[in-house]
């Protein structure tokens, strides 16, 4: 059985690098159909997502096609979640089923961990509540290396709702791990302080003229400003004060690209003029979405 | 019926005894103690190079029953209490149906009197339901045996409903004991605000949460009069403002738990329920403050805050499973270590925290009057062993429950025999 992906802080740099290097090797180069290999044929994966996605489910489950292997979708409407039955029994039913890998996208932080300790079958993190997002941080990796060809002594600006991104969190360990300078931006309720301290290499600004100033990269977060547990935030004050405007990128490197995870709001956290600027790569991460994950499945149905 | 306990080192911290020599029980209360008494027709207990102190008071336990007899009951909880050396225990009241009537207060008391080997104290809520808003039936709570009042892990947010019901304790006698928590601040935390809670990406406690209510709750105590315990104690900011409102003379007490000085964020197994209470695990140096109170006494006693929940419930996301874990049997083994063997209290001011503190934060008198070794005092003496080391497996523990973060820890020290009201209620495995 092969090592579960749950996150990217206790991956080391080298195991990093690695599934870069493959993703390379995966990327879309155009031109007719893509050859559908059988590395991981007669091999199944499971798709699990508890929370809606359309991105990063139809992504892995190309991921794990192109490689040969079966895929299972499973939505949380419409399982036997919705019927009551506990996360530990969805999770050993699918077992029963023999597949190679779960990938599991859940509401609750560290919910992916807590059933890593309690079950055989390696599981990928496609996202737990607030806390990682590993391939996200792994495509984003890739596009920054595609575009501005290294990440050690990078600028990189995350903007936006900071506290409640598991984006985020992936990324701060990613780019803290290469050596890149890391710039969280937000306003204060969306910003704890103790960000600065989970990796080393971040430092915190309230103000997005100075998060861009000089950044390599500009990466804006999805704004829920509606969230349950905290008082809402007007959405015009949260543009005016952080949403990113081509304005702000003047501030920036010549070079400066703008990636966002996506969905994005336009309006909200980031202008149209910039979304569908030269400098977006908001596209670019989706197609190395792909890439990525057939690295990842790769890694963890072989190993 | 005599009980002699001979050649133990007698150790009662409100007689100011200390020393070894024989203690004799009559008729179930404490008859007197000294050196080499004689009984005749007395059962004998030996205790050479045991403590023998007076019985272990938790005014803060758990017991589920009724409503929730899958986790916990009353004939399993205080077996699981007699294990660890209490011979009383006070229960919380979020039972189901809440203990906020005479009704609920006598069936536990009645209840208790036919399963339980130890003594069980029913704490009545504040509000009805424990719902906030209107008060409970205080002073009939208390006329059925109800010692105190709380809506612990449910605190009363309305200060003036709080003002309220500290009015009508004040009158009734007894003390209102409170979980200090401002739930909005609390907002459906799961793990104390910290660098660990933002990179685990788990919702804050802030310390704030407690801090604000402790301030609050201080102030009315001095408005209104009434005795005000403060329930598991666990932020800097609430020792210090306890020691102030000591400081002052106002009749303000507080208790920890032993997990809040055994364990701090950095013990924690990322998302493992077991390591999931409140209030949560705070930081290293909140358990400084703590220990600092302990010394100086703004924290008058030990109470186990023990919480038993279903396998079933803890075993799930971490934000879903409930807060709490089970601590009667191993009360006694973190005390020792963190405060007796480390050095910074003695065994007797120990011994204080978990008998004559407690008795006097509930303000047991005549006929009740317990937690010290004094002629007509009820007849609850624990024994133990200072510092025979044993291993917790919660596999075997009394109580219904398994959710304790100390299973497979060695502790040096642990409770031999209980007894209460001069029976033998309990004895550890091979003695």
């Amino acid at each position: 059985m092969g090592k579960s992906l749950l996150g990217i802080e206790p991956l080391e740099r080298a195991e990093i690098e690695q599934m870069l290097d493959r993703a390379r090797a995966y990327q879309f180069h155009g031109g007719g159909p893509q050859p559908k290999l059988t590395l991981c044929a007669g091999r199944l994966v499971v798709t699990l997502f508890f929370e809606n996605s359309t991105r990063t489910r139809s992504s892995f489950e190309i991921a794990a096609k192109r490689l040969g292997a079966d895929t299972l979708s499973i939505t949380a409407s419409g399982s036997s979640v919705s019927k009551g039955e506990t996360l530990v029994d969805t999770l050993n039913t699918l077992v029963a089923m023999h597949p190679a890998a779960i990938v599991m996208r859940h509401a609750s932080s560290g919910a992916p961990h807590f059933l890593s300790r309690h079950m055989m079958t390696p599981i990928i993190n496609a996202g737990d509540g607030t806390h990682e997002h590993p391939t996200q941080a792994l495509l984003d990796a890739r596009t920054i290396l595609d575009r501005l060809g290294r990440l050690e002594g990078l600028r990189v600006a995350i903007i936006g709702d900071i506290a409640h991104s598991r984006v985020a969190r992936s990324n701060v360990h990613l780019l803290s791990k290469f050596g890149a300078d890391i710039v969280l931006c937000g306003p204060p309720p969306l910003l704890p302080p103790q960000m600065a301290v989970i990796a080393p290499g971040v430092t915190l600004e309230y103000d997005i003229r100075k998060a861009v100033k000089d950044a390599d990269v500009v990466m804006m977060l999805r704004v829920q400003l509606e969230r349950i547990h905290e008082p809402a935030i007007q959405a015009g004050e949260y543009f005016r004060f952080y949403g990113l405007r081509l304005g702000h990128l003047e501030l920036a490197r010549a070079h400066a690209i703008v990636m966002h995870p996506g969905p994005i709001n336009r309006g909200r956290e980031i202008s149209s003029e910039v979304a569908d600027s030269q400098r977006s790569m908001i596209l670019s991460q989706v197609e190395n979405g792909v890439a990525v994950r057939m690295a990842v499945l790769e890694k963890v149905l072989l190993q | 019926m005599k009980l002699l306990i001979r050649n133990g080192r007698i150790i009662c911290p409100a007689s100011g005894l200390d020393g070894v020599g024989d203690l004799l029980i009559e008729d179930g209360r404490i008859a007197g103690s000294g050196q080499d008494l004689s009984a005749p027709g007395a059962d004998v207990i030996d205790a050479t190079g045991l403590v023998v102190a007076p019985g272990f008071i938790d005014i803060h336990v758990h017991l589920r029953e009724p409503g929730f007899e899958h986790a916990e009951t009353i004939a399993t909880g205080s077996r699981a209490a007699a294990a660890g050396g209490f011979t009383t225990v006070c229960c919380m009241p979020n039972t189901r149906p809440v203990n906020d009537s005479g009704m609920v207060t006598t069936y536990i008391l009645e209840t208790a009197s036919r399963v339980s080997p130890i003594r069980v104290c029913p704490i009545g809520a504040i509000t009805k339901g424990s719902e906030g808003e209107e008060l409970a039936s205080i002073g009939t709570m208390a006329a059925a045996g109800a010692v105190a009042i709380s809506d612990d892990g449910r605190p009363v947010m309305n200060s003036r409903v709080m003002r309220r019901a500290m009015e009508v304790a004040r009158e009734v006698g007894i003390p209102v004991i409170d979980h200090c928590e401002d739930l909005n601040l609390t907002a459906g935390g799961d793990m104390h605000e910290c660098v660990d809670s933002v990179n685990l990406g788990l919702r804050p406690i802030p310390s704030a949460a407690e801090d604000v209510m402790v301030a609050r709750d201080i102030i009315l105590a001095e408005m209104t009069g009434v005795r005000f315990h403060v329930a598991h104690i666990s932020t800097k900011n609430s020792v210090a403002m306890v020691a102030y409102a000591k400081q002052r003379g106002l009749p303000v007490t507080s208790e920890v738990t032993p997990h809040h000085i055994a364990l701090h964020t950095g013990h924690m197994k990322p998302y493992d329920s077991n390591y999931k209470m409140k209030p949560p695990l705070r930081c290293a140096t909140d358990i400084d403050a703590i220990l600092g109170g302990i010394a100086s006494g703004a924290i008058d006693c030990i109470a186990t805050d023990h919480a038993p929940h279903a396998g079933d419930d803890k075993f799930q996301e971490f934000e879903k499973c409930p807060f709490g874990i089970t601590g009667l049997e191993t009360a006694l083994g973190i005390s020792l270590e963190v405060l007796v063997h480390s050095g910074r209290i003695s065994l007797p001011k120990m011994i204080a925290m978990l008998t004559s503190e407690p008795a006097r934060v509930i303000g047991w008198k005549g006929e009740q009057a317990r937690g010290a070794l004094k002629p007509g005092y009820l007849g609850d003496v624990t024994i133990f062993h200072p510092e025979y080391p044993w291993t917790f497996d919660v596999t075997k523990s009394q109580s219904k429950s398994r959710n304790s973060p100390f299973s497979g820890r060695t502790f040096q020290g642990g409770p031999i025999i209980t007894i209460v009201g001069g029976t033998e209620v309990w004895r550890a495995q091979g003695y």
